[in-house]
This record gives C-alpha cells, sequence and structure tokens, in this order.
C-alpha cells in the first residue's frame, strides 16, 4: 500500500500499535552472536512448540536484531509476564512455552545473574549491563522485527519523514541538525549540519547521499547490529538528509562480509518502495529519491571517503587528494554527503524529539549517544550504547562487568587500527571526540577492546601494523613503505631480536609516515604504535633489552612449564600435544621437553588446574 | 559461460557494476575463472588488466579454486587476542598448508579473515560459513576429525 499523506500513516501507526498490544510477545535475539550460539534453532522449536500448545495464532512470535548482552547468548524477551532469558536452547523451549508463557511462572535457571548481588534477576533493565546504557539509536533493536516495516510504522516510524517533507523547508532541516550539535560517528567527528550545507550549497545538476556501512575496523560490530536490527531508522534517516541537500540518489555501501545486513537491507529497501516511501513525489511532495545498495568487496581503505567513492565508481578502492571534498566532488563528480551508519541512524530522532533534547545528552563539544562494540578481555561482551562523557571506567567496568578473574585489566584500544591504547592511568577519561584524540587514540567509528595482563602491547602494535601494512592501497609511499618498515621492527621486537636503535627508528619512522601519509588510514597508522610506546614504553624495553615478553604472548620469549605442585597427574596434556613433547605417569607431575616444544599452547589451554604455566 | 551472461545480464554491462558483477560471479564459483575474467572484459570493454586489479585489490576475490571445505579463522583484534594465532598455526600443522592454500586433495581451503563482527565469540572460526563460537584447538582438531569421517562414512556407501 502507497502512503501519501501524513494522516494516513498515523492512521495506519495506531491500528498497527493497537494490534501490537493485544498479544504477548516473544523476542528471539538474532544478532549474529545469538545466531552462532543456535537462536534460529530455538525460533523454530518455538514455532512448533507454540502450534503444539495451540498459541501459534495467540502469541507475537519475533527473530529481533541484537539485543546486546552476546556473550550469555541465546537471548529470549518476554513481554507476558515480563521476563528476560539467556543462554536459552532449543530444549529450553518446551519449559519456556508450558511454564512462563500459559502458566506464567518464571524459569530461575535461565534468568541472568547480576554480578554485583548474586541474585538473579528477572529483566534486562535490572542487571548493570543495561542498566547504565542509554539506548537511543538502539532502542528498537532487539524490539522489532527487522524484516517487516510494520514493525517500525507501529513504534512511529517514518512520521518524522512525512512531517519534514510536509512541514518543514531543506533549510529548516538543516538548521535543526547544526543546532543539535551531531558530529559525524564514523571516526573523525565532523559536523554533521556543516556538511550537509556545504553540500547544499554545491552547485551540481545532481547530488547522492551516501551510507557508509564498511565498518573494516577489526573488533567492531556496531554499523552491522544497526542495519540488521533496525535498516529502516537508516533508510528514513537517509531520506531525510536527502531532502536536506537536494540529492535525487543514494547509494548504502555495506560489506560483503555482513551478508545478514545485506539481506536485511534488501527486503527493507523493497518494503520502503511498497509504501512509498521511496521513489516518485514521497508524501505527495515535489521530492523523489531512492537508494540502491552497493557491497563492498573487502577494503579497510574503502572506509576512507574518496577511496569509497572509487569503490562505488567500479574502481580499486584508493583515495585521492582532498580538496575538492565529496560535497563538492564526490561520486561521478556530482556532490555527495557521505555519513555514517549510525549518524544517519541519529537523524530521525532529532528531528523527532528537537534539536534542545538532543544536545542535552552528552558533552559540551560531542553531543548525544554512542554505540559502542565492547569486545575482548572483559566479562560483558556485547553492543552497548552510552551518553558521550561517560567515564572509560563505567564503561569497562560496570558495563563490561570488568576482567576475567583472575586476570587484570591492562588497557582498552579505542577506535580501531587508527586509534589507540590508554592504559588504565586514564580510565577517568571521558568518552568525548577531545579527550580521545588528545590522549593519542581517537572515537573512531565505537570498537573497544579491552586488554588484560596477558595482552603484550608490543604484540597488539605489530598487529596493527601487520593489518596496515596489508590493507595499505600502496598509492602513496610513506603509508605503503612505511608500515611495512614499522612491521618488520615490531616483528624483530617480539622476536627478541632488537635493538635499541630499533626502538628510535621506529619512533621517527611513526612520525614521518603520520605527517606525511595521503589518507587518513595513513596519517592515523603509526598510533596503535605511538600510543604503546607512550604508555607502555616499560614493555619495549623488557623486549629490546632482557628478551623477555613480560605478558607472555611473544612465543620467542617464553616457555611452557608444568608447576610440579599443582599437576595432578591427570595425563589430559599428554595426548593432545602434537610434539609428544610430554612425558608423566598417572599422578605423577608431567614434565615438557622444551627441544620438542613448538609452543603451540595445548597443554595450557586444556589443563584444568592450571598447571601448565608460562614463564 | 551461459552463467556468466546472466550474471553480466542482471546488472547491464558497465563499468560502475564491475565489482558487483565479480562478486556474484565469485559466489557462484568460489573463485573468479580466467575464462570468466576475460569474457566480463570483452563484454564491459574494459581492458584485462584492470579487472585483474581489482580482482587482487580486494580480499573477497580469489583467482585460485576453492577447497570442497572453506575454513575461515577470524583474526579481528578480539580474536587475536584470544588466541586466534594459535588457530591458524594449529590449522598449519593439521592440513599442512599455510594460510591462503588449499590442500592437495582439494578437500580444505584454509584462510584468514580480518573480522567477521562476532567479536563476542573470540576466537573464532568459520566453516562453510558456519560460526564456530570461542573455539579452542582442541576443539578444531575435534571439528576436522568430523568432517573427515563424514567424507569417508560417505565414500564407503557402495
Amino acid at each position: 500500500m502507497k502512503i501519501r499523506t501524513l494522516e494516513q500513516l498515523m492512521a495506519l501507526e495506531q491500528e498497527l500499535c493497537a494490534a501490537r498490544d493485544r498479544k504477548p510477545c516473544v523476542r528471539v535475539c538474532g544478532g549474529t552472536g545469538c545466531r552462532a550460539r543456535g537462536s534460529e534453532d530455538v525460533l523454530a522449536r518455538f514455532q512448533t512448540q507454540l502450534r503444539e500448545v495451540g498459541w501459534a495464532e495467540a502469541v507475537d512470535l519475533k527473530f529481533t536484531g541484537c539485543h546486546g548482552l552476546c556473550e550469555r547468548g541465546p537471548l529470549v524477551s518476554l513481554t507476558s509476564p515480563e521476563v528476560f532469558y539467556q543462554g536459552v536452547e532449543a530444549d529450553d523451549v518446551p519449559a519456556i512455552v508450558a511454564e512462563t508463557l500459559v502458566r506464567g511462572v518464571v524459569i530461575e535457571r535461565l534468568l541472568a545473574h547480576d554480578p554485583m548481588t548474586g541474585q538473579r534477576v528477572r529483566r534486562e533493565q535490572e542487571l548493570p549491563f543495561y542498566r547504565r546504557q542509554q539506548r537511543v539509536v538502539l532502542r528498537f533493536n532487539g524490539v522489532i522485527d527487522p524484516t517487516d516495516i510494520r514493525e517500525y510504522i507501529a513504534l512511529g516510524g517514518y512520521r518524522t519523514l512525512g512531517v519534514v517533507l510536509t512541514r518543514l523547508t531543506p533549510e529548516e532541516v538543516i538548521e535543526i541538525i547544526e543546532r543539535s550539535g551531531l558530529r559525524g560517528r564514523g571516526g573523525a567527528g565532523f559536523p554533521t549540519g556543516k556538511k550537509w550545507r556545504l553540500a547544499r550549497a554545491a552547485p551540481g545538476a545532481r547530488k547522492y547521499v551516501i551510507c557508509n556501512g564498511d565498518e573494516g575496523d577489526p573488533g567492531a560490530f556496531m554499523d552491522r547490529s544497526v542495519l540488521e536490527g533496525n535498516p529502516h531508522s537508516v533508510i528514513e534517516g537517509m531520506i531525510i538528509g536527502a531532502y536536506a541537500v537536494g540529492a535525487t540518489r543514494g547509494i548504502i555501501y555495506v560489506r560483503e562480509e555482513y551478508p545478514l545486513a545485506v539481506r536485511t537491507l534488501q527486503i527493507a529497501l523493497a518494503q520502503a518502495r511498497e509504501y512509498g516511501f521511496l521513489g516518485e513525489a514521497i508524501f505527495d511532495s515535489a521530492f523523489s529519491f531512492d537508494l540502491e545498495i552497493v557491497r563492498g568487496a573487502g577494503a579497510f581503505v574503502a572506509g576512507e571517503e574518496t577511496a569509497l567513492i572509487a569503490a562505488v565508481e567500479g574502481r580499486v578502492s584508493e583515495p585521492r587528494q582532498r580538496p575538492p571534498y565529496p560535497v563538492q566532488r564526490g561520486v561521478w563528480g556530482y556532490p555527495t554527503v557521505i555519513n555514517n551508519v549510525e549518524t544517519w541512524a541519529n537523524i530521525p530522532i532529532i528531528l523527532e524529539r528537537g534539536p534542545e533534547w538532543f544536545a542535552r545528552l552528552g558533552t559540551a563539544t560531542s553531543k548525544g549517544t554512542k554505540i559502542f562494540s565492547l569486545v575482548g578481555k572483559v566479562a560483558n561482551t556485547g553492543l552497548v550504547e552510552i551518553p558521550m562523557g561517560m567515564t572509560l571506567r563505567d564503561l569497562v567496568e560496570e558495563i563490561g562487568g570488568g576482567a576475567l578473574p583472575p586476570r587484570e585489566i591492562k588497557a582498552v584500544q579505542i577506535g580501531g587500527p587508527s586509534g589507540g591504547c590508554l592504559p588504565k592511568a586514564l580510565f577517568d577519561l571521558p568518552i568525548d571526540y577531545e579527550s580521545l584524540t588528545e590522549a593519542g587514540a581517537m572515537m573512531g567509528s565505537g570498537g573497544l577492546i579491552v586488554m588484560d595482563d596477558r595482552t603484550c602491547m608490543v604484540d597488539v602494535a605489530r598487529y596493527f601494523m601487520d593489518f596496515l601494512r596489508d590493507e595499505s592501497c600502496g598509492k602513496c609511499l610513506p603509508c605503503r613503505e612505511g608500515t611495512h618498515r614499522m612491521y618488520e621492527l615490531l616483528t624483530a621486537m617480539c622476536e627478541g631480536r632488537a635493538t635499541d636503535a630499533d626502538l628510535e627508528l621506529l619512533e621517527e619512522l611513526a612520525q614521518v609516515v603520520k605527517e606525511t601519509s595521503l589518507c587518513g588510514l595513513g596519517q592515523t597508522a603509526p598510533n596503535p604504535v605511538l600510543t604503546t610506546l607512550r604508555y607502555f614504553r616499560s614493555e619495549y624495553e623488557a623486549h629490546i633489552r632482557q628478551k623477555r615478553c613480560p605478558a607472555g604472548v611473544c612465543k620467542a620469549l617464553i616457555r611452557y612449564v608444568i608447576n610440579a605442585e599443582r599437576c595432578t597427574g591427570c595425563v589430559a596434556c599428554v595426548q593432545p600435544c602434537p610434539q609428544q613433547a610430554i612425558s608423566g605417569q598417572l599422578k605423577q607431575p608431567h614434565l615438557i621437553d622444551p627441544e620438542r616444544c613448538i609452543k603451540c599452547g595445548i597443554c595450557h589451554e586444556v589443563c584444568q588446574f592450571g598447571a601448565v604455566e608460562i614463564v | 559461460m551461459q552463467e556468466i551472461e546472466a550474471i553480466i545480464e542482471r546488472y547491464g554491462a558497465q563499468r560502475r557494476h564491475v565489482i558487483s558483477i565479480l562478486q556474484d560471479i565469485q559466489a557462484r564459483f568460489h573463485y573468479l575463472p580466467k575464462d570468466a575474467l576475460m569474457e566480463v572484459a570483452a563484454r564491459v570493454r574494459i581492458p584485462l588488466i584492470d579487472l585483474y586489479s581489482i580482482a587482487t585489490f580486494y580480499n573477497c576475490f580469489s583467482l585460485l579454486p576453492r577447497g570442497e571445505h572453506v575454513i575461515k579463522v577470524c583474526l579481528g583484534t578480539a580474536c587475536h587476542l584470544k588466541g586466534g594465532t594459535r588457530l591458524v598455526e594449529a590449522l598449519e600443522r593439521e592440513l599442512g598448508v599455510r594460510e591462503g592454500e588449499l590442500t592437495p586433495d582439494g578437500r580444505f581451503s584454509f584462510e584468514t579473515v580480518r573480522c567477521v563482527g562476532a567479536c563476542a565469540l573470540a576466537p573464532l572460526v568459520l566453516i562453510d560459513e558456519r560460526y564456530y563460537p570461542k573455539m579452542t584447538q582442541r576443539k578444531l582438531t575435534q571439528v576436522l576429525a568430523r568432517l573427515r569421517r563424514a567424507r569417508q562414512a560417505a565414500e564407503a556407501v557402495p
């Protein structure tokens, strides 16, 4: 059905909303984490089980986007009675249907624990992981079925678009976005309203808007979760943006490595066209606009806007000199606004609730909320959204639940390969664009990787440099050669072959690459090296001078030994050893032959008594 | 060749669509056959070397055939911290080939990927696009043994 007027949309919204409230709802998480743990089987079992008890029509069963707490998946939430279950397996489903849905009895063993109190809790909101979050962009994630546009409409979706197209001029829209203080969520933090104003003013026979969903940062899955969980929020944001800058065409550039996001978007675009939100004369206005999907073929540099334009045009993804900026000369030479997924998803709610509301969230210069993927050596891994200005400590300790005992947290890596590692001593730093940049890191797109005392910072720097030398497009020399040389120097350090002179060379090289590279990739490539040198210099020195890896990671500098006091002589490590390097009798402490040992670490992995030690 | 033709038709023989066309060819054949590249170059009227440069620049393309099973070890940051590299070494030992190679019997392709965005499950291994969360060297050996046994069982059936 085509929606032509705002009144027609509001009537549909009311109808859908009323129908929605009548039935109890079961929401099974369909995020990647939960799917990998079997949530598709859980969903299928709900379908058969509900049919069996004759409740198939009486219950609204949904497969939603990511609920956030990936660590405890598969996650299932119910509305009546209101309860949040974690670690649900298909075999738990008959009990959930019979006990909880039919009889209203909560199943204790499926409830989550509050780590602070040790109590089991019934609702998501009672967990510290959710309590400290502020879900603005993610407010419908985990609530709606992303493959059904009516779910989004029922919660007020596309109403803002209707209001914008019928009551506001493009200049008014731009002014509202400017007043909100929204800055780009892709990394650099350029003011979104200003970008739009430049694009609107730029002369061009035609204009484009692009959604940058390349998300090439390792350790980041925010954009993926938004696209998979609530694609229409991004689409609505893009239509509004197109109206504001005067664009008639749009492109969503999304990584092919995210097949589910691509599929969900394809469905969403088809439905948006069917309802008339894309196409000719949207809301019977003079404004026409349509969107297409371009799948990224895998290149980190494509996240850089001029490189992304090259990829969209069907070329090798190499950046070019700026200016001219894409708002002046973008895709095929036309003025183009490129915003990141999360930036677009912020647009509808800013216009709905007003710029003053948005500007009240966050800090003086960083407004709103930010989504992070909280991963690495932390208890609660998952997807979180927090107001800007929260401290790293609150994010890591409270929401993240701290370290994995018995380890201790040492640092966080923020901003991906362009970002940096910040030590625990700086955890009182507020999360905003300026503070992070001053500390040598950057906001980036929202990957936040927690590191503990078993993480070697030299190895981390080497890891990122390996990534960057691989992903450097090769166009400019400082980046192409500099990343390679830095990688070689870091490898020598990890292998105990480096000297003090190498450390000096590494620092000098890092400065040169930073100052002379063509694009953002090269200019920020030294950040992982520079921040680890700044905050963890003693680790570098231990590798170079004492040939020692304090974290016990760098293979050339460690040995595996068995602690005779802890070893129970269970022989569990003897058979898996690929080198037959472990000898020992049952109930006698075992021994590793250092001559044969290749340091693969299997013995360390299988030992249940912590008897295999790294020295 | 008809299939290649159909894929080109899907988008139109234009320069701007070559990456999409190559992606679909890759999805269909699991690599980019030489004949297919030549066909695309001729139809879209662009030099073969431009296609070659695209095919070797982007990570998702392969110029070599893939094995029956494709094993991908994720080496995103979270997976790296939690032992992804150890899994790579374990596979090199088990399969006797290096990352990026195919076993001589054509059974297993062994690749690494830079983050598939499922970091909460680190370290992660994908086998034939199925996710294996929180992988260990032990579990990996067991999965490989299962895949090998499944093949033997299939071959034993007359």
